[in-house]
Parts: C-alpha cells; sequence; structure tokens
C-alpha cells in the first residue's frame, strides 16, 4: 500500500506539472518513456528469474492449478464485456485492454497509454489501482461469500506481492502457494495480452 | 510484441544466472521502482497535457470504477464456477 500510495504522488507531480506546463517541451518524455518502459519489462523479468520461491513453486505445480489464473482471466473478459455493453464510449477491445492489468497498475498504464493515448492510460491506472484497494478491503467478506479461490481471483496479478499478506489472512497461509503462482501467471501475462487484445 | 517477449525473457534468464548476487537484484529491485516512478510520473505530464482528458476526468473515474467492479465480481464468480467444476472432492 506504501507504494500504491508513492506512485499515486509521482502520477499527481506529473499531472501537475502537466496542466500548469511547468516542464520544457524536451521533457514532455515521450521517447525516454519508451526506452524506460523496455527498461522496466526487463527488470520485470530480473525480478522473476531471480526469486528463489518460482522455481521450487514451478517444480511443485500440478496442471490444475493453472486452472485459477485462467479462471480470472476468462471471468475478467467476461465481465468487462458485460461493462462494454453499458457503455457506447468505450469499445470492447478497450474494456478487455483495461481488464487485462489484473491490477497491475504501473505496467498496464503505461502500455495502454502507449498504444492507446492519455485517455484510456487513466482509466487503466485508476481502475487496476480500484481492483487492489477493492481486494484489500473485500478479502475477508468474498473468501466467506464466494470461498477460498475469491480473494486470489479478486487480487489478480496483485495476490503474488502486494495482496497477499490480506489473502492469506483472509484464507488460510495454505493457498499462498497458489495465491502467488496465480499472481506470477497474471503478472506476466499482463504485457502480452495488453497489446494482442488492443493490437490483433 | 516481440520486442515485449525478447525483454521478459532475457529478464528472467539475466535474473535466474544473477540469482546469489544479492547486491545486484537489490540493485535491479531499487531500479525497478524508479523506473515506475518515473513512468507514472510522466504519465501524470502527458494527462495533464491533455486537456480533454483533464476536464472529464470525473467521468473516467466513475468509467475506471464501475469497469473495475464487473471485472472483479466476473472474475470472482468464475473462478467460484472453476472452484465448483474442477476442485471439489467427489
Amino acid at each position: 500500500m506504501k507504494n500504491t500510495l508513492i506512485i499515486l504522488l509521482f502520477f499527481l507531480a506529473g499531472l501537475l506539472a502537466g496542466i500548469y506546463s511547468l516542464l520544457p517541451d524536451i521533457f514532455s518524455g515521450d521517447r525516454v518513456t519508451l526506452y524506460v518502459l523496455y527498461l522496466l519489462l526487463f527488470l520485470v523479468g530480473v525480478g522473476v528469474g531471480a526469486n528463489k520461491h518460482t522455481l521450487k513453486l514451478l517444480r511443485s505445480v500440478n496442471l490444475r492449478i493453472f486452472l485459477i489464473p485462467l479462471s480470472v482471466i476468462a471471468g475478467t473478459l467476461l465481465g468487462t464485456m458485460v461493462y462494454a455493453m453499458f457503455d457506447d464510449s468505450l469499445t470492447l477491445r478497450q474494456c478487455w485492454a483495461v481488464g487485462s492489468g489484473f491490477g497491475y497498475y504501473s505496467l498496464s498504464s503505461v502500455l495502454i497509454k502507449e498504444i492507446a493515448g492519455e485517455s484510456l492510460g487513466v482509466i487503466a491506472l485508476l481502475s487496476n489501482i480500484i481492483r487492489e484497494i477493492l481486494t484489500l478491503v473485500l478479502s475477508p467478506l468474498l473468501s466467506r461469500l464466494f470461498g477460498p479461490f475469491a480473494p486470489i481471483s479478486s487480487g489478480g496479478a496483485t495476490s503474488m506481492d502486494t495482496t497477499l499478506p490480506i489473502i492469506t489472512r483472509s484464507v488460510g497461509t495454505e493457498y499462498a502457494a497458489i495465491s502467488v503462482f496465480s499472481g506470477l501467471v497474471l503478472t506476466l501475462l499482463v504485457p502480452f495480452l495488453v497489446p494482442l487484445i488492443l493490437q490483433a | 510484441m516481440a520486442i515485449v517477449i525478447v525483454l521478459l525473457v532475457a529478464g528472467i534468464f539475466t535474473g535466474y544466472l544473477l540469482r546469489d548476487r544479492k547486491q545486484l537484484i537489490r540493485i535491479s529491485s531499487r531500479l525497478t521502482d524508479a523506473a515506475i516512478f518515473l513512468l507514472l510520473f510522466f504519465l501524470g505530464v502527458s494527462v495533464g497535457m491533455n486537456e480533454q482528458v483533464v476536464s472529464n476526468f470525473r467521468y473516467i473515474g466513475l468509467q475506471a470504477f464501475l469497469l473495475t467492479v464487473l471485472a472483479t465480481l466476473g472474475s470472482v464468480l468464475m473462478t467460484g464456477l472453476f472452484h465448483r467444476l474442477f476442485f471439489r472432492q467427489k
């Protein structure tokens, strides 16, 4: 949560700088953004590769566990499709792309902004932060209503790190491995799914 | 698309090879944070310079909220369905 606040502060600082034109034109950042985004993708990979739990987890996995992140993807696409039917200002692809951040707001919002512009980028940023907050707040309720996988599902990509503590507190530590696994699969899929949905 | 795959895979291999170099991994994790902060700052800048987005911010916020509620609900219900179909002991 602390990181989310810091990130929001950076976003707000940028927002103010943009609104009041505080930066010289050279710093509008378009080219910088692209290269930093590439660096970020590489570093996300480094983080995954260097994590000792990842390998151990993958060795112990039985194939059925893939059904959890798969159901998160299917459910998210379905839910955002329902939304798209009611909102004429966004296309189905745009709604799917925003949903396919699965709570991974930093990467998804920047990717979406690069491909589809500022407006959808902001929606993605807000939407995916909201998904993390909903999970933090609703985990206990979700697990009581819908069972132990519900908070993991709601957390999406964040169930491997930021929402993991609240998830294990709501459903028990025996679900921690599944939670990390589902979050990891979704985290790795975000940079593929988002461009695929918007560009294919 | 292709460059995304290349960068991620190259990162995973690099991370795997360097997994015991604690110092380097810590630097990489700091750099990740810095890259995210920088990107979100610039996202803010380009949003701030886009008057159309700024003047519609409330509406955009509402869109994001409703879309997310449906995305999360769909996801939770679908996972519940999968749980019932594939994980219940018979």
